[in-house]
């Protein structure tokens, strides 16, 4: 869903202005209503997540007798302990990390060489190979879904996490080479010139050229691969069906569709299955905010 | 651009002295895995839109049956009825309130209490977006759990405990608590963007505005909304490119239901497909789906053209 915001950020060169202190400490009535209100919402945006965490904790007893509103009496983490043993946690964490990890380094390295060729190699027929693209990232995954399954199937890949490594490659590299044959087609003609001159060929222009000054748009690209695949759900969820393949949300959602399942040890996995994407934030924060900054590229 | 200069740069690489068919090598992975993935794949799809095929067994053609059958069925355009409330979610609402929020940030937040206070709301109303769509759906689902929710528990300790329910599962409530499940998930990505676009803006711009004797709402009008018009129609088009393709709250908090009250074209060709095996059926609601798409971001491509010529 996020896809424009690599855009955004990349177009918007220039960091907050500095405020003036003054200016900080004239604030009127309506400064604060403002301060006020947007507080609100902003609680508002977080309390399901605030309550949840608040469950997490609880024992079904607990709950039960005072509701999902209050403190819990008696923290525990059973619920926690529960969901990392019956849906194999640490499995589900490593298939998850896996196929994002190994999607968003082929996405980004199929993006690269097909921007090179498409917005500095100029091929002939670039428009069209762009347009196609840029339909592909229209369609929706339902219109791929069953004639993939039944292909997969027939190569033997069905419930195999190679399948959805492939899928998701080139559904990532459609949006990376689409934004990235852009960014190479506006590419400092000087720089290509003076790379020539200095007897480089193709590859090692790439390489050696191109690559190290496109990197914070490439690392940007990585960032929002790795996410995008770990969020992903439908086409997984008809892939991979063993227990031992599946990744952190088919988790959740299948201990979700247990319908017997009581109100805390659902908020207890939902917790647990959200922990890996808020460190990835952490983590990935100072890398977006560099590619954010360097936006050398363009 | 004269002709004799573009025939010229049709003819050329970017990089001196290499032919642009010499890079023809670099594009073969891409071209070749695009084509296995995505092109044979859509084509296939809109081939079985046209036959009978249960998953196993023969494909049998059976011409425009199905396309017969989908003008005619209620099912389907009660599906794109609710894509209209889903684009009311996932688009018109989150815009709107995403620009005051973002303005309000940026003009007021970030210039009287600071960059960091303005950052750190921005990031509470990004939370959602950050979640995979599955879990925090579930989260919102387990939030408007029948008997024993979190919802529920609020309402009755605000002394409303008669309009207690099944949100989800009731038809009067479960599209519009959808609705509101989506708006949340969704809030954050105008916010984020539209700042982002209004750091642009030249605080000079405001200031002579200001000077002027410009309220709020005419700073708002003046220079708010044109600077950040390329943000707004890039969010407008994914956005509702996103609201069509929504599957993953709907199939894990109403499965369509109760009865069609729900139901979504990307859920409806999913149950088709997997749950009725009525694989040609199936095809040809996704390929109506991919078309309308397709129609949607054309025009409003060619109308974002228009709009942005008309800014220079």
């Amino acid at each position: 869903m996020s896809e424009v915001s690599i855009r955004a950020k990349m177009s918007s060169k220039k960091k907050a202005e500095e405020v003036p202190l003054k200016a900080k400490h004239i604030r009127s009535w309506g400064d604060w209503l403002v301060l006020v209100l947007l507080s609100v919402g902003a609680i508002v945006m977080l309390s399901p997540l605030v309550i949840l965490t608040m469950n997490a904790f609880k024992t079904i007893g607990d709950y039960n007798a005072s509701g999902p509103l209050t403190m819990p009496a008696h923290p525990t983490m059973s619920g926690i302990v529960s969901f990392w043993n019956t849906s194999h946690f640490p499995v589900k964490f490593v298939n998850s990390l896996l196929i994002s990890l190994v999607v968003a380094v082929l996405g980004v390295m199929l993006s690269v060489l097909n921007s090179f060729a498409l917005g500095i190699g100029k091929v002939k027929g670039n428009r069209w190979i762009v347009l196609m693209i840029m339909l592909a990232n229209m369609m929706p995954q339902e219109a791929l879904l069953y004639p993939l399954y039944t292909m997969f199937k027939r190569i033997g890949l069905y419930n195999s996490q190679l399948a959805i490594m492939i899928i998701f490659t080139v559904i990532q590299s459609a949006y990376g080479t689409y934004l990235l044959s852009a960014v190479y087609g506006t590419f400092p003609q000087a720089i290509l010139e003076a790379s020539t001159l200095d007897g480089a060929n193709r590859w090692q222009t790439l390489l050696r050229v191109v690559l190290p000054i496109s990197w914070p748009t490439i690392s940007v690209l990585f960032v929002f691969f790795f996410v995008w695949t770990w969020n992903e759900y439908m086409i997984p969820m008809a892939f991979l069906m063993d227990d031992s393949v599946q990744t952190v949300p088919l988790a959740l959602a299948t201990l979700q569709g247990q319908h017997t399942m009581d109100a805390t040890t659902l908020a207890a996995a939902s917790l647990l299955s959200i922990i890996p994407t808020i460190i990835f934030f952490v983590i990935f924060q100072r890398k977006l905010n560099q590619g954010i900054v360097a936006g050398a590229v363009k | 651009m004269s002709l004799h200069s573009k025939t010229r740069g049709a003819a050329l690489s970017r990089l001196p002295g290499n032919k642009p068919s010499r890079f023809v090598p670099y594009l073969i992975p891409g071209v070749l895995s695009l084509a296995v993935v995505i092109i044979v794949p859509a084509i296939w799809n809109v081939y079985l839109s046209f036959t009978r095929w249960r998953g196993v067994g023969p494909v049998r053609f059976i011409g425009a049956a199905n396309w017969r059958r989908l003008f005619r069925d209620e099912m389907f355009w009660k599906s794109f009825e609710n894509s209209f409330w889903i684009i009311v979610a996932i688009v018109i609402i989150p815009t709107v309130l995403g620009l005051f929020i973002s303005s309000l940030l940026t003009d007021v937040i970030q210039k009287k209490f600071g960059s960091k206070v303005a950052s750190f709301l921005r990031a509470l109303y990004y939370l959602p977006q950050l979640l995979p769509v599955a879990v925090a759906s579930i989260i919102m689902g387990w939030i408007f759990r029948p008997d024993d929710g979190a919802f529920n528990a609020l309402l009755h300790a605000m002394g409303l405990g008669v309009l207690q329910g099944n949100w989800l599962g009731n038809p009067k409530t479960a599209l519009p608590v959808l609705m509101f499940i989506l708006i949340w998930i969704q809030l954050g990505y105008p916010v984020v963007i539209f700042m982002s676009g209004l750091q642009r803006v030249d605080p000079e711009l405001y200031e002579a505005v200001g000077l002027d004797g410009a309220n709020w709402w005419q700073k708002f009008y003046v220079v708010t909304l044109p600077s950040i018009m390329p943000e707004l129609l890039v969010v407008i088009l994914t956005a509702t490119i996103g609201a069509l393709k929504t599957f993953g709250p709907v199939y894990l908090l109403t499965k369509g239901g109760p009865g069609t009250t729900t139901i979504v074209p990307s859920y409806y060709s999913y149950n088709q497909f997997f749950q009725v095996q009525q694989v040609g059926y199936g095809a040809a609601i996704s390929t109506a789906l991919t078309v309308v798409i397709i129609i949607f971001s054309v025009v409003f491509t060619i109308i974002q053209g228009h709009v942005e010529k008309n800014m220079d």
